[in-house]
């Protein structure tokens, strides 16, 4: 005779919503609280080291959605590419990666940022100095180890129910 | 004397009308619609709150948090809502019937609180009859669904207006005979009295009668997990399909009031009503209305819904059957042992355990294949 058809069954899963009760829920209340995401998240963004560019533009060839735009001059006297525009539509772009694992100087990297959304379509082109580093577009982690290891752990939901109320 | 029935002598020492106002009858019917109105309204506006908050962190969520502290605002923000939503009515519909649904579905709701006592003798009318008042009452909230079912003119709202008339018929039985084991003890149909007999709780003395009743009160109001011709997160909302705007703030005004009945009911009949050590008696019954109300919202997050033929079955297989069984045990007891008391509490929870496992023993579906 199986008791759990018998009503024990009702009253296990009665136990375990009522230990739900007392627990931490899980919600985020978004704005106000965020979570940390992957370390190695391809963000809505490109982040250009101009520095490091030659203007190969390797990564435009690689791009299956034809989003990256090197335009070059060519320098004669130092013998190498001036780069004159490098323009991505973020708005075509389906964050694959691809154009940040050719590149061959290391010079393109993934935003950790996920909040890019933007009000005009214009808005939406970034050329040049909008796509250099600073303090609010941190570069990800993503094909750069060395970058993951310095940014937060990434925040785990299963890790929100069972951890203390801070 | 039998111990099951209050002394006359001792009921009498206890007022079982209110006293007398000034101006007699008529401030003691304001008086009393006033607070049955306003208690209804607000309750149920708790009730959205307690089910949604705490149906939310059952399932690991916050629920509502935005509208006021702990988003106690949150069903006045509703209400605003959906008052000033427009009020759509189907081109085929028929248009005296659509309108009449929502308030004759209503209005046996608030009347049924007329014979619930708050605390004793403090209730609008002590009808003789009370609970039988109340049996006949809540019926007529059907006849509000069905209406809505078909001057809907939509084929879904018909189905799951004819759904709810099935579930409903079905399910009256054994709340009524489980009733009737209360009455049996009793020995009087008036609600007041009802709750003087309960030197203990009925729920010891009726613990099958008890579960009868919250299984039979919860299908009865579509609550889930029997909620399966309106379930929220799998078809459009049955009967209250087309309706919109004020008229559907009705329709789930009465879905929660009618969950408010059902506890007021069986705080009353089963959990000793007003009657408490301490605390005011009115404060004792809103207590005691709430646990109801939580253990329902507790079983609602618990449970899957059911389908119709087992919704049928367990109605008319299951329930039916110990309901019967149940008043002939208590009409037993009460000839045999009419001042036994003590030890007839564990005997009836033992009968009650025996009965349940037996029969779910014998419970089949669909011709045996499938046990439940």
């Amino acid at each position: 005779m199986k008791f759990e058809r018998y009503g024990i069954g009702i009253a296990k899963g009665l136990r375990v919503t009522f230990k739900h009760l007392f627990r931490r829920p899980v919600t985020v209340q978004y704005p106000e609280q965020k979570l940390h995401m992957s370390r190695r998240i391809r963000g809505n963004e490109l982040i250009w080291d101009k520095d490091k560019c030659t203007g190969c533009a390797t990564c435009a060839k690689t791009c299956p959605q034809g989003v990256i735009q090197v335009i070059t001059s060519v320098d004669a006297v130092e013998n190498k590419y001036v780069v004159e525009k490098f323009e991505v539509d973020t708005g075509y772009c389906i964050s694959c990666g691809l154009c940040i694992e050719a590149c061959p100087y290391e010079a393109l990297y993934m935003g950790y940022a996920y909040e890019r959304a933007k009000y005009r379509r214009e808005d939406v082109i970034q050329t040049n100095e909008q796509l250099l580093p600073s303090a609010d577009r941190l570069r990800s982690g993503y094909m750069y180890p060395e970058i993951a290891a310095q940014l937060p752990r990434q925040t785990l939901l299963l890790e929100r129910i069972t951890e203390e109320e801070e | 004397m039998m111990i099951f029935n209050p002394d006359p002598s001792s009921v009498r020492q206890m007022p079982t009308l209110a006293p007398d106002w000034p101006g007699g009858f008529w401030w003691h019917w304001l008086l009393f619609t006033v607070i049955i109105i306003a208690f209804v309204l607000l309750l149920v506006m708790g009730y959205i709150w307690l089910e949604r908050r705490a149906m939310g962190r059952m399932q690991a969520r916050l629920g509502p948090n935005r509208a006021g502290p702990f988003g106690l605002l949150q069903p006045v923000a509703d209400a605003l809502k959906v008052m000033l939503k427009e009020d759509i009515v189907p081109v085929n519909a028929d248009k005296i019937v659509h309108l009449l649904a929502p308030i004759i579905a209503f209005a046996p709701v608030l009347i049924i609180f007329a014979v619930v006592p708050f605390a004793n003798g403090a209730l609008l009318a002590d009808l003789n009859i009370g609970i039988v008042f109340v049996v006949a009452i809540s019926s007529i909230s059907t006849l509000g669904v069905f209406m809505a079912g078909w001057g809907s003119s939509n084929k879904y709202s018909l189905l799951g207006a004819m759904r709810n008339v099935a579930s409903v018929v079905s399910y009256e039985i054994p709340v009524v005979l489980s009733i009737a084991g209360v009455v049996l003890i009793t020995g009087s149909l008036s609600m007041n009295q009802i709750v003087l007999a309960q030197e203990i709780p009925f729920i010891l003395l009726q613990p099958l009668g008890f579960l009868i009743f919250f299984i039979g009160g919860c299908a009865e109001i579509n609550r889930s997990p029997f909620d399966l011709l309106e379930a929220d997160s799998e078809i459009v909302a049955g009967f209250h399909t087309e309706y919109s705007g004020m008229k559907f703030a009705m329709f789930y005004l009465v879905e929660y009031a009618e969950a408010l009945v059902i506890s007021a009911l069986i705080t009353t009949l089963f959990l000793g009503g007003w009657r408490g050590p301490i605390l005011p008696p009115w404060l004792w019954f809103l207590v005691k209305v709430m646990v109801v109300f939580f253990v329902m919202v507790w079983t609602r997050t618990t449970l899957p819904r059911v389908r119709i033929d087992q919704l049928m079955a367990l109605a008319w297989k299951f329930l039916f059957p110990l309901a019967l069984l149940n008043l002939f045990i208590t009409g037993i007891e009460i000839l045999a042992w009419p001042t036994a008391i003590a030890w007839l509490i564990p005997v009836n929870i033992a009968v009650m355990v025996i009965l349940v496992l037996l029969w779910s023993k014998l419970f089949k579906l669909g011709w045996g294949r499938v046990e439940v």
